[in-house]
Formats: structure tokens, C-alpha cells, sequence
């Protein structure tokens, strides 16, 4: 059995894969990756499946080691990265040795970076996910954040893996700058129009309270002239709560399962990760597509990704380039 | 200012709650029958599922189903549902029950005696109130195995605190506004607290982790110390005792 040892962690640091399915219904939402497509590219760059578990970080990594060799990819944005202080790429595999020492150091672009390691993290499953349910304390770690001295166990990583050429994401990935895409929201009729235009029109500052269970979104107070409190009822990630104080609320990967707040739109799963990752202060607009434009923009986004993941480059090939 | 359009809402309905997930509303009020409707759609679909859903949640009144828009598209989806929903008889199959052990008063249960002083009511005949009532498990969420319990008594209503206390505990029994609780898990809460039980309605260690469904009942029964101490080391052991009965 591989152990990975985590020699220095950032604040939040967690265990994650794609999450719990079925279980909203008992109250347990998803928890999950806070950007899929970060996670489903590191995990591919080290030859790993989908739904294996890696470690999640915001904002600062962290100082790691290994017992045995592995193949590593960290991704999620631009952050330096080094071996025994030599500086490599993200968004590509590399080896890490026994010996060696792995830091990650701060995100300068994004808020949500992965750390993939060939054989995933083998933590205990709960309740079906080895993902961390930071607020129900369930899976990952003992249900917590990581800390220093922390040992996670890994998968088997194959002599032909590690004997093998390495990955690197030749088409950097572009996130693109306009507004977030949004869906009417299942109490869009508690909204006047004037409320309707303001959130149209915004913009909305990303503000500093967040986690991975909502961010707070900064501007202009919206009102619901239907009131602030309905019925409470199922709540989806992505879903744009707006409470008393005006001031919109959007659930993620740890929400609350259900809620009492209106829910004006919801955001398109295609443009999610971006919202994510979006920086702490900066400013967002929100855009209307109906339910079927966002299911197609899912659609075509999802076989884009099929293909650059089918299509990852071997590092050798790139070598030159 | 234009009113807005849920003032002339007709039920059911159906709406999108992104691209993954539709809801499907039979009311904006709370009442048995509806939930009886919801839990048995989110039942039917269970036993004669739709290809493409991924899980449903059933609310006090209205249906959270979310589904794969790779497999079925939202607006197909929202034409089977309301299909399904017109085929959706309750039966008035009550289920079963849920007999709760709660230990009142004590340090869980903070809240005792003050609320029998609000409502001039002795201790025990409020005790003797709240273990008289029937509860419906209406729905579940908030928080892993938290049940919304609707049927508690009305002279037990009461309102939430202004400041909510930064930590009760699992298994807390509570009332707010006009529910009735078992706390699931540690955390804040503005509710009161009138006991506790011995029992875990939610325990990740247990196969069965969670002991509550929506459209189940429940009632309360109040034990003695030395009761709730062996229903205690039960727990401990790994070998709770459970009761349940027809409701």
C-alpha cells in the first residue's frame, strides 16, 4: 500500500471525488468537486478513472510525500509547483519519488486547484462517496479538513503507468469571461420585472463569504415582491437563493438539501466551474438562456471535454513544440 | 409594478430548476394529502423509474427530480411527470411509526421548564401534550436524516429564538414554530429543546443509516433515567433497540 503524507496543508484542503448520488432525499447533498472539469482532467493526466479520489485545496496547497513512486497532475489553475524546489507544470503529469518533495504553492487565477495521484486516494467510502462532507462530517478523512502529519492511503499505481510517457494538456484551458448563464428559477414569478432587470443587468461582486457550500454574492439589494420565505423545498447546486437581506446566495457541491429562501435562477452546469473559480472581488453578470439552451450548452460542453480528455497529449510529444 | 405571476398559480406545476433537475409543485400549502401525493410519485417512480432521472426529493409539496439531460430532456421529462402524477391514487396506507424514547428535561433539554412556565402548563402535562400527538415525517433535509415532523399539538407552538444557540446536540427533541424535531447532527439551531433520546435517527456507522423517510410517523415516549441509560449502552454496544409499529 502506497501512503501519501501531507507535510503542510493548506486551510482548506479536503478528500473528494464526484460525490454521493441518491442521498438528497435523506438530507446528504452531493459534496463533490467545486470545478468538475479541473477534477476529470487531473484525474485523467495521471491515468486515473473519473470518479477516483484526489485532494481538493482553495486557494494554497501544500507540502506532500510519497512512500513509493506515483504519477501526480495538479490542476485548477495557475499555481507553482515544484520538486525539491525545481519548478514543473501544472495541467501535466509528472513523477514523484520516494524522497522527494512535492509543494504546491498559491493559486493566482482560481480559488479551487486538484491534486490527482496515479492509483487515487483510498480512503473508506461513506455512505457510497469517498468525497468529504465538510458540514455532516461524513467521508474523506474522518470527515474533516486535512491537517500536517495527515496519511492517506493510496491505489496501486501500474509498472506500465509509471514505466510509461506522461500527459500534458497541449490546448490550455480558457474559461471564458462573459456573464454566467442562468436558468428561471423555480420562484421566478416572486420577482417584478424591476427586480428581474436589476439582476440582469448587475453586476454582482463575488464576495468574500464562500465556501463549499454557497457563496455570497455583493450589489444592488434584490426584492422579492412574492416575499423572502416560501415553502421550504429541493434545492439543486447552482440554485440562486435570495433571502431578506437582498443579497443573493448561490448553493454548491455541500449545499443544504433543501430551503426556505426563493430561488430566482439557477445557474447553467456548463458555466458553474467558472463561477467557482471565480476570483474573491470580482465582478460577475448573469445572463438568461432557457432550460433547453442550458442542456444543450451542456451537451456540446461535455463531448468537448470527451474529446481533449481522449486526446491528451503524451509530455513527449509536446517536448519540442 | 407588475404582480407577480405566482398570484394566479394553478397546481400542478411543473418548473425547471436548471438543467438538471425539475420540480414538479401540487400545492404552496401544507397538507397531508398532498404530501401523501409526493412521497407516492416519488414512490412510483421509484418502482417504474423514468429512464434519465437521478433522484428525487420530496418536499412538504412538491417534488424535486433530477435527471441526466445526456439521457432525457427537461421538457420530455416534465410531460411524463405530469402524466405519472394524473395515474397517482393515495391509497391512505398510513405506513409505520417510529416510537421515539425521549428522557425530558435535562441538560439537552434545556428548554423544559420554561416552556411549560410560557404555556401555564405543569411539566408533565406538557410531556403527557407533546407524547400524545401523531407526527408525519412531511419531508427530509436541511441536514442528513433531519425530519421535518408536522402534527404537533397546536398549544405547543411556539416561535424560534431571536439568536440561535451555536451548538445543540444530536438527538436534542425539538419544537419550532409549529414542528416538531429529533436533531440529526450537532450544530446551531434557534429551536427549543424539551429532551433527548437515546436513539440515533441518523448514524453513518449503522447499515441502515438513516432511521426517517418522508410519509413516515413517529411518536414520542417518555422514559426514566434508568431506562435511557440501558437504551443508551444498547446503542454503545452496536445493538440499538428500534421500535417500530403500524401507524
Amino acid at each position: 500500500m502506497t501512503t501519501l503524507t501531507v507535510k503542510q496543508a493548506g486551510p482548506m484542503m479536503s478528500v473528494q471525488d464526484l460525490g454521493r448520488t441518491g442521498l438528497v432525499q435523506m438530507g446528504v447533498s452531493a459534496s463533490g468537486p467545486m470545478d468538475g472539469i479541473a477534477m476529470r482532467i487531473a484525474n485523467r493526466l495521471v491515468g486515473n478513472g473519473d470518479n477516483d479520489a484526489l485532494i481538493e485545496f482553495a486557494s494554497i496547497g501544500g507540502q506532500f510525500e510519497v512512500d513509493a513512486p506515483v504519477i501526480f497532475a495538479v490542476t485548477g489553475g495557475a499555481v507553482s509547483v515544484t520538486i525539491d524546489g525545481e519548478r514543473i507544470d501544472c495541467w501535466a503529469s509528472h513523477p514523484l519519488l520516494p524522497g522527494q518533495v512535492l509543494r504546491i504553492g498559491a493559486l493566482t487565477n482560481a480559488v479551487w486547484g486538484y491534486l490527482a495521484l496515479s492509483g487515487g486516494i483510498e480512503t473508506e467510502p461513506a455512505l457510497g462517496a469517498r468525497s468529504t462532507h465538510l458540514r455532516s462530517a461524513i467521508g474523506g478523512l474522518d470527515g474533516r479538513r486535512l491537517a500536517p502529519n495527515d496519511a492517506l492511503p493510496l491505489g496501486a499505481t501500474s509498472e506500465t503507468a509509471l514505466g510509461g510517457s506522461l500527459k500534458v494538456l497541449r490546448t490550455p484551458l480558457h474559461r471564458s469571461a462573459g456573464p454566467i448563464r442562468v436558468i428561471k428559477g423555480p420562484q421566478a414569478g416572486h420577482f417584478d420585472d424591476a427586480a428581474w432587470q436589476q439582476f440582469l443587468r448587475g453586476p454582482f461582486t463575488v464576495s468574500g463569504s464562500r465556501d463549499r457550500m454557497a457563496q455570497v454574492l455583493d450589489g444592488q439589494k434584490i426584492v422579492a415582491a412574492g416575499g423572502h420565505d416560501i415553502l421550504s423545498d429541493g434545492t439543486v447546486m447552482g440554485s440562486i437563493q435570495v433571502p431578506a437581506s437582498g443579497r443573493p446566495i448561490i448553493l454548491m457541491a455541500e449545499r443544504q438539501t433543501t430551503g426556505g429562501y426563493p430561488k430566482i435562477a439557477t445557474v447553467a452546469s456548463v458555466d458553474l466551474p467558472r463561477l467557482a473559480q471565480a476570483l474573491t472581488g470580482s465582478q460577475i453578470r448573469f445572463k438568461l438562456v432557457t432550460q433547453e439552451q442550458a442542456e444543450d450548452l451542456w451537451i456540446t460542453h461535455t463531448r468537448a471535454l470527451d474529446e481533449v480528455l481522449a486526446g491528451l497529449d503524451h509530455w513527449a510529444d509536446v517536448a519540442d513544440v | 409594478m407588475t404582480v407577480p405571476d405566482h398570484a394566479n398559480l394553478t397546481y400542478p406545476r411543473i418548473a425547471a430548476s436548471g438543467d438538471r433537475a425539475v420540480v414538479i409543485e401540487l400545492s404552496d400549502q401544507i397538507s397531508e394529502e398532498t404530501n401523501m401525493r409526493v412521497v407516492a410519485l416519488a414512490g412510483d417512480l421509484e418502482s417504474n423509474p423514468i429512464a434519465g432521472i437521478v433522484e428525487t426529493v420530496p418536499t412538504y409539496r412538491s417534488l424535486l427530480v433530477s435527471y441526466d439531460p445526456l439521457i432525457v430532456r427537461g421538457r420530455d421529462l416534465s410531460v411524463l411527470l405530469l402524466e405519472r402524477l394524473s395515474g397517482i391514487a393515495v391509497d391512505g396506507s398510513r405506513g409505520r411509526r417510529l416510537v421515539v424514547p425521549v428522557l425530558y428535561g435535562g441538560d439537552v433539554g434545556l428548554d423544559l421548564n420554561e416552556m411549560a412556565e410560557m404555556k401555564e402548563m405543569s411539566v408533565a402535562d406538557l410531556i403527557a401534550m407533546h407524547g400524545s400527538a401523531d407526527y408525519r415525517v412531511y419531508m427530509i433535509g436541511f441536514a442528513p436524516g433531519f425530519a421535518y415532523l408536522g402534527g404537533l399539538p397546536e398549544k405547543l407552538h411556539t416561535p424560534r429564538l431571536a439568536v440561535p444557540r451555536q451548538r445543540i446536540e444530536a438527538s436534542a427533541i425539538g419544537i419550532g414554530g409549529k414542528q416538531a424535531s429529533i436533531n440529526s447532527v450537532p450544530g446551531p439551531s434557534g429551536w427549543r429543546f424539551i429532551g433527548r433520546t437515546p436513539i440515533k435517527v441518523f448514524d453513518p456507522a449503522r447499515s441502515d443509516a438513516f432511521l426517517l423517510k418522508a410519509g413516515d410517523h413517529v411518536r414520542f415516549r417518555a422514559i426514566d433515567k434508568d431506562e435511557a441509560a440501558a437504551l443508551d449502552a444498547a446503542v454503545a454496544s452496536g445493538a440499538p433497540h428500534i421500535e417500530w409499529e403500524d401507524a
